[in-house]
């Protein structure tokens, strides 16, 4: 097996388990937590593929990871903002029991 | 496949497993911690110090504390003896093993198992990165930092305190509460 | 063409001018409701930065009176591009510095005059988009640049008429104006086109190459088109068309008085003093155009304008209608003085009455705001003794626009009635404009004796206790009396003088009003001079001329003979009560109220043109209804036929597939709701399960 073949085959794992936890986890925290750990995931790739790919000198994998962590950032920040005030409007935080957006 | 890979992948992997099957939400917190590390310390391996040290700063210095701060403001802390998953939790764990084999099987069959690449590490100085981000990519830059500045305002908009008046004791109380545990 | 470069500052930023009070309008638009100071100051402080610029200007065109264009490209179409620019020249310079000034000072009166507004920000707002608006009209160096600014200017009339439009009177006139002009602009719009056409360019000068420059004009006269008339004449006719409905020339001046139901400022600034006179001052810029008898349409419709406006005047019991009529009037006066004395004759009497008329508005609105927003001047009189200030000035405009001697309406006026005596053609607007300066006199005369002379007649403007202590009225402006109808005591307001903010733009004007005629007389016509790019000497013999003091005592004779006949009617036996009918109304009644229904002609016009309009509707309406609407019918009959046949068909045959099909979908539906049952976890779920079976799609094929 190759390093890129490792680094891809980790990445995998650690996707899978972080939607293993979005998908199981009663918390809303924990849910978003998963869903860091996809992102991380998904960076974890680019890294990878920049650094075995045919053009390192480019940068590009790099700069995306670089963007993809201030967007990260971003997005944990308004989420758990939301969580916040999902949480106050509906005194929990357990994502089985928020069903507001129910057709 | 070096040692220290592999060493910083079982981290990384055992700190995710474990923040997403704890049932204490803050162990699950400090796992998460250790995943976050255990990944930049990858990075690091992998030659990508940049992207490592930053990493390190946005995730486990900022994102991780942003959890911890998310779980004490909403009694999560006081952990939840019962019912820590969902009812329908083994349908999720069924369905994210079988996305993991569907990826594992897409790495399989792609090729890059099998091609020979290696590649010496890329010497990239942090010079060439400050002019990549300047000149190439610096309108990605700005929008980022548009985009960040709208998500910190907005965080704050969604996180006050609605109208003092609907229950905003009721509230403090909780929060208190929260705070204790 | 000089190089840009070589042009002094204020040459190639004449754009700033127009472009900071827009500037103050697109920020005052952001503005809250409540930030007032900030949107009056911003408009104020950009008129005043605007004024010192034309000021600057002004300076510019008195040391070096030759034109100077600044061009710019702005589109391109195909190989050509379409130039905008701005020009300087004597004429835009005077322009300026006049709409700016008039500008300021009403920006600064309406400080006082708006204060209780709501809608204050949004007032700033349109009132410096107007005033960049008409300053760039003035500038503007390219007829689109200028048709541009036109609109916008139309466009902000129309919002500012109805800047009340919770009144249901205003929002009409605001659309009757909107709609009127455009009658005249679709003229101007086809005769720009039509120039486009003919020259190449719209810009009017580009050394030698602008469409009013020599070689481009020579061959628009050359040209000839429908019954003999040069083209440059039939462009000239429709460009005036265009000036005819801005200025309210008749036909078109319908909309004018009924603009006045805007706020008193709007009425001063666009409807008597800028707007109105873009017209005129549209005239001239494009009088290499207008060739001999584009003219003689333009005197005659200006004279007749003059004598026609004003005889309504005289019938109107409105304040602010009496003045519609009187810029109506002086509008025809204007477009006279261009038609049979030139450039100079007639921007000289634009300039005048630009000044005095704002005077005589924002003295109007004085008035109105005085009494408690009563408009009927038979409801007022006597209020010299309470309003001083706005008494004194709004007599030296009174006397401006009669043309009383040594005012500044009587040099511009006499000016205009010199010329019109000397015209080759014919002597009839002459007589017309005489005629019209004694009904002036007259209908001016009579609104201040209604209003200022005599003794006060109402006492009906009650205000309950309660409102004077909440409003806390001064105890001089209110008076217990005991009233005439109920036999109740009540407190009656007394007319009162307004705040310093309103009076002193008043005084500031009456000083024009008074003065600015001396810069135009014969003996040392330095306007007129300066418009046309010479120096003038003082030279009291000019007075001497053929006819010309002659001609001065019958014009002030007139004058005098107006001032007169409104004494005899309305100042000899003091008017007692506001029901009492008119002095006129007495010996003519017929007359009169032709007159006070402004002859008719909104009625003419219901009649006629919407009449036509509403005919021509139905007709369409019937056709639509019989001819068309009978073709669809009868294909509706076989559709209908073949209906039939099919329908038996589908009740049996398709009715029953399609009734099965439906509950499956109904079915369908039902069951997929359920994954529409708002956890995060289930919608999540449903992404990855897809993302797994398209990913097995993919590499399977791959695979194989």
């Amino acid at each position: 097996m190759t390093p890129l073949a490792g680094c891809l085959l980790v990445s995998a794992l650690l996707f899978s388990v972080g939607l293993a936890g979005a998908l199981t986890r009663r918390s809303a925290i924990l849910v978003l937590a998963g869903i860091e750990l996809m992102l991380n995931a998904a960076n974890l790739n680019f890294i990878a593929f920049w650094r075995f790919g045919a053009h390192p000198e480019f940068l590009t994998g790099l700069i995306f990871v670089i963007f993809s962590i201030a967007v990260a950032a971003a997005e944990a920040a308004v989420g758990l903002a939301l969580i916040l005030a999902i949480y106050r409007h509906a005194r929990t935080s357990d994502v089985s029991e928020i069903t507001e957006m129910k057709g | 496949m070096t040692l220290p890979f592999l060493i910083l992948a079982i981290m990384t992997l055992a700190g995710g497993v474990a923040a997403m099957t704890m049932r204490r939400l803050v162990h699950c917190a400090l796992a998460l911690v250790v995943s976050f590390a255990g990944l930049s310390a990858l990075y690091l391996n992998l030659g990508a110090e940049f992207a490592g040290l930053a990493q390190l700063l946005v995730y486990v210095g900022a994102i991780a504390i942003l959890i911890v701060f998310a779980i004490l403001l909403t009694r999560g802390g006081e952990g939840e003896p019962e019912g820590a998953f969902s009812p329908a939790g083994i349908v999720g764990a069924v369905v994210a093993l079988a996305v993991f084999a569907v990826l594992a099987w897409a790495v399989e069959t792609s090729g890059v198992a099998r091609a020979g690449v290696t590649v010496a590490a890329p010497q990239i100085t942090m010079r060439e990165i400050g002019f990549a981000l300047m000149q190439r990519y610096v309108l990605p830059l700005e929008v980022i930092a548009l985009m960040l500045t709208a998500a910190m305002i907005g965080a704050v908009i969604l996180a006050l305190r609605e109208k003092r008046n609907d229950s905003a004791g009721d509230s403090g109380a909780a929060q208190k509460q929260g705070l204790r545990a | 063409m000089m190089r840009p470069e070589s042009m002094s500052w204020i040459v190639r930023n004449l754009w700033l001018i127009p472009a900071l009070p827009m500037a103050a309008a697109a920020v005052s638009a952001l503005l809250k409701r409540s930030e007032r100071r900030l949107s009056a100051g911003l408009a104020i402080g950009s008129m005043g930065i605007s004024l010192v610029l034309s000021l600057m200007a002004f300076a510019e065109a008195l040391a070096d009176p030759a034109r100077r264009v600044v061009t710019f490209n702005w589109m391109q179409f195909g190989d050509q591009w379409v130039q905008l620019g701005w020009l300087l020249d004597p004429l835009a310079a005077v322009m300026l510095v006049m709409v700016s000034f008039v500008g300021l000072l009403i920006f600064i009166y309406s400080l006082g005059y708006m204060a209780h507004d709501d809608n204050f920000t949004r007032f700033f707002c349109f009132m410096s988009l107007f005033a960049g608006a008409m300053l760039g009209v003035v500038i503007a160096n390219s007829l689109l640049l200028l048709f541009m600014c036109w609109e916008v200017v139309g466009l902000t009339s129309y919002l500012l008429i109805g800047f009340w439009f919770h009144r249901p009177a205003a929002a009409a006139a605001a659309k009757k104006a909107f709609i009127t002009t455009r009658v005249g602009d679709l003229g101007l719009l086809i005769g720009m086109v039509w120039l486009y056409g003919q020259t190449g360019t719209l810009l009017f000068y580009n050394s030698g190459a602008g469409c009013l420059e020599r070689t481009a004009v020579a061959g628009m006269e050359a040209h000839l088109t429908v019954a003999g008339m040069a083209v440059s004449t039939a462009i000239g006719l429709l460009i005036f068309c265009g000036a005819a409905g801005k200025s309210g020339q008749v036909p078109l001046h319908v909309w004018l008085p009924d603009a006045m139901e805007g706020p008193t400022p709007v009425s001063a600034l666009i409807h008597a003093a800028t707007m109105v006179a873009a017209g005129v001052y549209l005239v001239a810029r494009v009088y290499p155009l207008m060739s001999g008898s584009a003219l003689e349409v333009v005197a005659w419709v200006g004279a007749i304008t003059a004598i026609f406006a004003a005889c309504i005047a005289v019938a109107q019991n409105d304040i602010k209608r009496i003045l519609a009529y009187s810029t109506v009037s002086q509008l025809g006066y204007m477009m006279l003085g261009l038609g049979v004395g030139g450039v100079a004759v007639g921007m000289f009497h634009l300039i005048t009455h630009a000044f005095f008329k704002a005077l005589l508005f924002l003295g109007a609105g004085s008035v109105i705001h005085g009494c408690t927003e009563d408009q009927d001047i038979r409801n007022m009189g006597g209020l010299r003794r309470f309003m001083p200030v706005t008494f004194a000035a709004y007599a030296c405009g009174m006397l401006a626009l009669c043309g009383f001697p040594l005012f500044a309406g009587f040099w511009s006026k006499d000016a205009i009635l010199h010329a019109a005596h000397g015209w080759g053609v014919s002597q009839g607007p002459f007589y017309l404009g005489a005629v019209g300066a004694l009904l002036t006199a007259f209908y001016m005369t009579r609104q201040m004796y209604y209003v200022f002379l005599g003794q006060r007649r109402l006492a009906e403007a009650t205000v309950s206790p309660a409102a004077v202590a909440a409003h806390e009225i001064p105890a001089e402006q209110i008076e217990p009396v005991v009233s005439a109808r109920t036999g109740e005591v009540c407190i009656i307001e007394h007319p009162h003088e307004s705040p310093a903010v309103t009076t002193q733009p008043l005084v500031v004007l009456a000083v024009f009003a008074v003065l600015l005629g001396f810069v135009g007389t014969p003996a040392w016509p330095w306007f007129q001079s300066f418009l046309a790019g010479e120096s003038a000497g003082l030279d009291f013999g000019r007075f001497g001329e053929a006819g010309l003091l002659p001609l001065m005592a019958v014009s002030s004779l007139i004058v005098f003979a107006g001032l007169g006949l409104g004494w005899w009617f309305y100042g000899r036996k003091p008017i007692l009560h506001a029901t009492d009918p008119d002095a006129l109304e007495k010996i003519q009644p017929g007359v009169f109220h032709a007159l006070a229904n402004r002859l008719y002609v909104d009625e003419l016009y219901g009649v006629t043109v919407i009449a036509l309009t509403r005919f021509c509707a139905g007709f369409a309406a019937w056709l639509d209804r019989w001819i068309f609407g009978g073709a669809v019918r009868i294909v509706a009959w076989m559709v209908t036929g073949v209906g039939w046949l099919d329908a038996g068909v589908d009740r049996f045959v398709v009715n029953g597939g399609f009734d099965e099909g439906c509950r499956d979908v109904a079915r369908g539906g039902r069951l997929l709701s359920h994954f529409q049952n708002g956890r995060v976890q289930n919608y999540l779920r449903v992404i990855a399960v897809a993302l797994v079976v398209l990913a097995a799609i993919l590499l399977w094929g791959r695979r194989g």
